[in-house]
């Protein structure tokens, strides 16, 4: 079995204002080679801080954590070959066209403009962005239509790891439905590994495999998505992953969403 | 590295000149408003030439210190162009949260700086010369002796320092988001004081002289004038072009070292994408 990215032991803290915030208590995660790993945790719990560590943004205090072998902290610039990241916030240059950013980031990739342009005529179709609105600055976008240009740039260096960080939240439902079948497309017609983050129970059942429930830094509970309902199933009748979240950390997702925004 | 890598790289630092480009494109209506405001600052400092013969009562050459004061200003504004766009790498991706994607992509950090700098010192050059056509316009320049050919060579030899400074100059936005964009402009002002852009060096107190020959900006300026209102050709130039040139090799390297540096402690931190 090969795994896209692995763990040991995973530490951050942070310093702010004289607070000590431990993000981070020790995560050891494996992610197996083509499958949706589902980091599943309320807001503040430690998803993003994760998925920056595994993106080369951020440098983790202590242990390590490997993608296809390679080292992140210390073989970054290899790493960066091989994933690429949809965030929460869309983030280009609000100003310029759809297409200006698609080629500055096929640009800092390395592709050439002609290979960049056959393939962002090609991904548009697939994630249905309007060819003649790629001329149009990102600013005039919807939220959904941005994350779909998001989504297109990622897709773009056709990466083997990609690091999906709540890419549906703040959507609007079908914007969100399209959204989701891109992701299972993308694992489907491209054989990519995808780490989702989210705290979207419904969409962690709806595209994992295999989930991670992480609370305070700390990995609670880990395995297949049917599996992890299987183990609570005698408690509770057609158990929801909301019920596995109570029954692993003692407290429901939104005192758990609650506490986190209290602390931080 | 590789054939296959050098190209990619080449590729990237394109992709940050068109980048650059575009969006100057896209905000033109402020472009041309600083524009305005640093056409107004050079034509003050040639007025301020114009006018010591009335106020001291001598007789100058007023020809030449209208032309002293807006080579000064106008490598200022040169110089300014040049921080502001360096600094902005960091400061103006933050705002637009395209830092992390910017940052987490392969390239070497040397090709990302080198190529923004490329970017600033090709859109620096072609602002100051239209300055200095819309300004000849307000006064009676004499340009008969100037060696343009040498003055566009003590530019060009000063940028490599110019970009290193640049580079560390980015450090100051990476390590505080909130106010590191401000202390570029004290670290500008700094340069400015000690570099001699509207007077001598020599009129400075020792100790400041001192500090002025660790300026590229001293030299720059000395070279230029001596090119402009002198008439002197590049060979001439020897006495300024050799710091030049050490300064370069040290300032370049230390940049492009200085900004790896602290984009570590920015990772090791989490300071990298907070917005100020």
């Amino acid at each position: 079995m090969s795994y896209a990215l692995t763990t040991e032991n995973i530490k951050k803290v942070f310093k702010k204002n004289k607070k000590t915030i431990h993000a981070l208590k020790g995560i050891d995660l494996q992610i197996r080679e083509g499958e949706i790993y589902g980091l599943l945790g309320p807001n503040g719990s430690g998803k993003s801080t994760f998925i920056r560590i595994a993106s080369t943004l951020l440098i983790p205090d202590a242990g390590k954590i490997e993608i296809f072998g390679y080292d992140v902290v210390k073989k970054a610039s290899k790493v960066q070959r091989l994933i690429n990241r949809v965030s929460v916030e869309a983030s280009f240059f609000r100003k310029l066209s759809a297409i200006e950013n698609l080629l500055f980031a096929a640009g800092i990739h390395g592709i050439s403009k002609k290979e960049a342009l056959k393939k962002i005529y090609a991904i548009s179709e697939k994630v249905g962005l309007d060819k003649g609105r790629l001329h149009d600055p990102l600013e005039d976008f919807s939220r959904g239509m941005q994350q779909k240009v998001a989504i297109a740039r990622a897709f773009m260096t056709e990466p083997k790891l990609m690091l999906l960080d709540e890419p549906t939240t703040g959507l609007d439902p079908r914007a969100k439905r399209e959204v989701q079948s891109l992701i299972l497309h993308m694992k489907e017609k491209m054989g990519a590994t995808i780490l989702l983050t989210t705290h979207d129970m419904e969409e962690a059942e709806r595209l994992c495999d295999y989930v991670a429930i992480i609370h305070k830094g700390r990995i609670i509970v880990k395995g297949h998505t049917e599996k992890l309902k299987a183990m609570i199933a005698h408690k509770i009748k057609n158990p929801t992953f909301e019920d596995v979240f109570m029954e692993f950390t003692g407290v429901s997702f939104d005192e758990a969403e609650y506490e986190e925004a209290e602390s931080a | 590295m590789n054939t296959q890598g050098v190209v990619r790289e080449m590729r990237a630092s394109w992709a940050f000149i068109v980048r650059n480009f575009n969006l100057i494109k896209r905000y033109w209506k402020w472009e041309l408003v600083f524009f305005v405001y640093t056409i107004a600052n050079s034509i003050t400092m040639g007025f301020i030439g114009k006018g010591v013969e009335a106020f001291s009562g001598a007789e100058l050459d007023t020809s030449y210190l209208i032309l002293y004061m807006l080579l000064g200003s106008i490598l200022w504004g040169y110089l300014s162009i040049l921080f502001e766009i360096v600094a902005e790498t960091v400061a103006w991706e933050r705002w637009e949260e395209t830092i992390e994607y910017t940052f987490m992509a392969p390239i070497k950090r040397a090709t990302h700086l080198l190529s923004v700098c490329g970017f600033a010192i090709l859109y620096g050059i072609l602002r100051a010369g239209l300055i200095l056509l819309v300004v000849s316009a307000f006064f009676d320049l004499d340009l008969s002796k100037a060696n343009v050919l040498s003055a566009t060579g003590i530019l060009a030899v000063a940028s490599f320092s110019f970009i290193g400074l640049g580079m560390v100059a980015a450090i100051l936005p990476l390590i505080s988001p909130e106010k590191g964009v401000q202390v570029v402009h004290i670290f500008q002002a700094l340069l400015l004081m000690f570099s001699g852009v509207y007077y001598e060096i020599t009129v400075l107190p020792q100790w400041m002289q001192n500090v002025a020959k660790f300026s590229p900006a001293t030299y720059a300026l000395k070279g230029m004038r001596s090119a402009i209102l002198d008439g002197k050709g590049f060979s001439e130039l020897w006495s300024q072009i050799w710091p030049l040139l050490i300064l370069g090799l040290f300032l370049l390297p230390a940049g492009i070292y200085f900004f790896q540096l602290m984009e570590q402690w920015a990772k090791k931190r989490g300071v990298l994408k907070r917005s100020g």
